[in-house]
C-alpha cells in the first residue's frame, strides 16, 4: 500500500509540469500586457518598458518559463502582478473558504442524491423512478449561475430568510450564508449522483448473493445497506471524489454570484487582470488538489472492497498454500 | 405417504413472468410433495422450471415481473403463499433455506465469510450475544471443513469448491427441516463435485434435513436421491422412486433422458438424443407440451393437458401413453 502511494505521488510529477507548461503558454500568448492593466491607460512608454522589465517580460518566452518553474521546484509561486503579495499565501488564504463551501455542496449531494438514487434504482421503472429521473435530468442540466440567481431571487430577495452576497462572521451567521452557495452546488452535483447510485445500484440488485442474502431471511433493509449499497459503494465514490476535486479548485461562477471570497473569485480575479502568476498559482494549486483526492479516491477503494485491497499488496491477510 | 411425514406439498402452483414479450409460462399447476428428511431430485433441461419453483417455494421471484397466479405450497401444514413477507422472513434461511448454483457468485464479495454466517444465525437466534453467534459461524465453517481462523477472509481468497463449502455453511447454520439446492455443483470441477455432493449428503443426514436437489446430471440424481420428479415445460411430468425411474420409465421424454446417456456396459453405436428443443414458453402447444418432440404422439396428445396416471404407489406419469398400461394391468 505504502509503495502504491509513493507510486501515484511520484506520478503527480509530470501531471503538474504538463498544466505549468499549458497555462503558462496560454496566458503569454493572449492578448494585453500586464504592465499597462497594473499601471493603468495614463502611464507613460517609459514607464510600461521600467514595468516590464522589473516583471521579467523583457526576457523570452521560454527563459521565463524555466526560471517560474526553478522557483516552484523551490515552492515559490511568485509575487502577483497586482498588489505585489505572494501568490502562495494569497492561495492558502482562500482555500479554507473554497474548502468549506466545496464539503457543504458535496453533503447537499449526498443527502439528496443518495437515498434517491436507492429508491430509484429499487422501484425502477416506477413513477417515483421515472421522476427522479427527470428532475436529475434537469439538475444536471440547469446552469449553476442560473440556479443560483433564481435561488438568490427567491430565498433572499423575495422572502429575505437568507442573505445573498458574501460570507457571514460566526457560526450562525457563516451558516446561514453558506445554505445558498451551497444548495446551488449540490444540486447539480446531487444530479449527478442519483444517476450514478441509481445504474450501480441496478448492476448490483441482479447480481446471485443478493439472493443469497434474502434466502437468509434478513430484512429488506439489512439486504440494502449491507449488501446492494456497499457493493454499489465505488463507482459513487469515483464520481463523488471527482466532484469534489472540481469543487475544491474554487466554483468560480457560483463564488461569483454569490460573492464568497473563495479561489474560484480569486481565479476570475486574476484572469480579468492578466495577473499570469496568480492565475498559475491558483491553477497549480487547483491541479495539485485534484490529483490529491482522486489518490484519496483511490486509497478508499481498497477500504471499500478487499480485492482491490489486495491488488495494491495491502494488509489483507493470506497464507500460503491455502489460496487457490 | 401418511400425512404426518409430508413435509411440503407444492399444489397446482402456476407461475408466470408477465414481460413486455409476452406473459412466460414458467411454471404451470405443478404439483410435488416430499416426505421429512428424503432427498427428491428435480431433473429437467434448462428452461424447464425448476428453479423457479424452488425460489417460488421462498417465495423470492422477484416481482414484478414474476407472478404466483395460483396454487398452494404447503410447509408443516402452513400455506407459504398466505404468509406477510415477515412470516416469511422467519421462514427463509431458516426452517428451509438453499444452495444457489454458482459459489463464484453467491458470496458478498466485500464481507468476510465468517460475518456471512453469521448473518443467518443472527437473523433467527434470539438471546444470544454477538460472540456466541459469531461462534457458532465458526463452528459451521469447521463442520464444512474449513478453519475456523479463516473466517475473517473475504470470499475471493477461497476457491470454488470452498465457497460452495461456506455457501453450504450458510445454509445449514439454522437446522433447517428443507434444503433446497439449486445445482449445487453444476459450476464446479468433477472432482470437488463428488467431494461437495458427499458433503451435503453427510450433513444433511445428520441433521435429519429433507433436501430438494435441482440438476440435470441424472448421474447425480442415481447416487443421491430418494425419488425422482421429471420436469418438462413447467410441469412434473414422470415422478418416482429411483428404481421406478431408471429401470422403469413410462414417459417418452424420460425415456430420451436415459437414452441420451452413454452406457458402460451395452454396446451402441450412437447415442439417441431426443430431437428438437423445448418449446418456448411464451407459447406453448395445446395439450402435451413435449408432443412436438415425441415419436409416439398422436392427436390425443394434443387436444388437452394428459392427466396424472398412478402406475404404483410411487410412480407416476403424465402420459396419455400410459392410460393403456393401467387399463392392461
Amino acid at each position: 500500500m505504502g509503495k502504491y502511494i509513493l507510486r501515484r505521488l511520484v506520478m503527480m510529477i509530470p501531471v503538474l509540469f504538463g498544466v505549468t507548461f499549458i497555462v503558462f503558454f496560454i496566458m503569454s500568448l493572449t492578448p494585453g500586457d500586464p504592465a499597462a492593466i497594473i499601471l493603468g491607460d495614463q502611464a507613460s512608454g517609459e514607464a510600461l518598458a521600467l514595468k516590464r522589465i522589473e516583471l521579467g517580460l523583457d526576457k523570452p518566452l521560454l527563459v521565463r518559463y524555466a526560471t517560474y518553474m526553478g522557483n516552484l521546484l523551490r515552492g515559490d509561486l511568485g509575487l502577483s502582478y497586482r498588489n505585489q503579495i505572494p501568490v502562495a499565501g494569497q492561495v492558502w488564504d482562500k482555500f479554507p473558504n473554497t474548502a468549506m463551501l466545496a464539503v457543504a455542496g458535496i453533503i447537499v449531494a449526498l443527502i439528496i442524491g443518495i437515498p434517491v438514487g436507492i429508491l430509484s434504482a429499487k422501484k425502477q421503472y416506477t413513477f417515483m423512478d421515472n421522476s427522479s429521473m427527470v428532475l436529475s435530468l434537469v439538475g444536471v442540466s440547469m446552469p449553476n449561475f442560473w440556479l443560483g440567481l433564481l435561488l438568490s431571487l427567491l430565498f433572499a430577495l423575495k422572502l429575505g430568510w437568507l442573505p445573498s452576497q458574501g460570507m457571514g462572521q460566526g457560526f450562525f451567521p457563516l451558516l446561514r450564508s453558506l445554505v445558498l452557495p451551497a444548495l446551488t452546488l449540490g444540486t447539480g452535483v446531487a444530479a449527478t449522483v442519483v444517476r450514478m447510485t441509481r445504474s450501480s445500484m441496478l448492476e448490483v440488485i441482479r447480481q446471485d448473493y443478493i439472493a443469497t442474502a434474502r434466502a437468509k431471511g434478513i430484512t429488506e433493509k439489512q439486504v440494502t445497506n449491507k449488501h446492494m449499497l456497499k457493493n454499489a459503494l465505488i463507482p459513487i465514490v469515483t464520481a463523488v471524489g471527482l466532484q469534489f476535486g472540481h469543487l475544491l479548485g474554487g466554483a468560480m461562477l457560483t463564488e461569483t454570484i454569490f460573492s464568497w471570497p473563495g479561489l474560484g473569485r480569486l481565479m476570475v480575479d486574476s484572469i480579468t487582470s492578466k495577473d499570469i502568476p496568480m492565475v498559475l498559482g491558483s491553477v497549480i494549486f487547483m491541479a495539485v488538489m485534484f490529483s490529491f483526492v482522486n489518490l484519496l479516491v483511490d486509497i478508499l477503494y481498497a477500504f471499500l472492497d478487499p480485492r482491490i485491497k489486495s491488488q495494491y499488496g495491502g494488509p489483507a491477510k493470506r497464507r500460503k498454500g491455502v489460496v487457490a | 405417504m401418511k400425512p404426518s411425514d409430508e413435509l411440503l406439498s407444492i399444489e397446482k402452483v402456476t407461475i408466470h413472468y408477465e414481460t413486455e414479450d409476452g406473459i412466460v409460462h414458467a411454471l404451470n399447476e405443478i404439483s410435488l410433495t416430499m416426505k421429512k428428511g428424503e432427498t427428491l431430485g428435480l431433473v429437467g433441461e434448462t428452461g424447464a422450471g425448476k428453479t423457479t419453483l424452488a425460489k417460488g417455494i421462498l417465495r423470492l421471484i422477484p416481482s414484478p415481473p414474476g407472478v404466483i397466479k395460483q396454487g398452494r405450497i404447503l410447509f408443516e401444514g402452513t400455506d407459504l403463499l398466505s404468509l406477510n413477507e415477515n412470516q416469511m422472513r422467519a421462514i427463509r434461511g431458516n426452517s428451509i433455506s438453499m444452495i444457489f448454483q454458482d459459489p463464484m457468485t453467491s458470496l458478498n464479495p466485500v464481507m468476510p465469510v465468517g460475518d456471512q454466517i453469521m448473518e443467518v444465525v443472527e437473523a433467527h437466534t434470539k438471546n444470544a450475544s454477538k460472540e456466541e453467534m459469531y461462534q457458532q459461524a465458526c463452528d459451521m465453517l469447521e463442520m464444512v471443513g474449513i478453519p475456523a481462523d479463516r473466517s475473517h477472509e473475504y470470499p475471493h481468497q477461497f476457491s470454488g469448491g470452498m465457497k460452495q463449502r461456506v455457501i453450504i455453511a450458510i445454509a445449514l447454520a439454522c437446522n433447517p427441516t428443507l434444503l433446497i439446492a439449486d445445482e449445487p455443483t453444476t459450476a464446479l470441477d468433477v472432482t470437488i463435485q463428488a467431494q461437495v455432493l458427499d458433503m451435503i449428503t453427510a450433513l444433511k443426514s445428520r441433521l435429519n434435513t429433507a433436501m430438494l436437489l435441482i440438476t440435470h446430471d441424472l448421474g447425480v440424481v442415481a447416487q443421491n436421491c430418494d425419488r425422482v420428479a421429471i420436469m418438462y415445460a413447467g410441469q412434473v411430468i414422470e415422478l418416482g422412486t429411483l428404481q421406478d425411474i431408471f429401470k422403469r420409465p413410462q414417459h417418452p421424454y424420460t425415456k430420451g433422458l436415459l437414452g441420451s446417456i452413454p452406457s458402460l456396459t451395452k454396446n451402441v453405436r450412437r447415442l439417441s438424443p431426443i430431437k428438437g428443443l423445448m418449446p418456448d414458453p411464451t407459447d406453448l402447444p395445446p395439450g402435451c407440451a413435449f408432443a412436438p418432440r415425441c415419436q409416439y404422439a398422436s392427436d390425443v396428445c394434443t387436444r388437452g393437458v394428459p392427466a396424472i396416471y398412478t402406475l404404483s404407489d410411487t410412480h407416476q406419469v403424465r402420459c396419455v401413453l400410459a392410460e393403456q398400461e393401467v387399463n392392461h394391468e
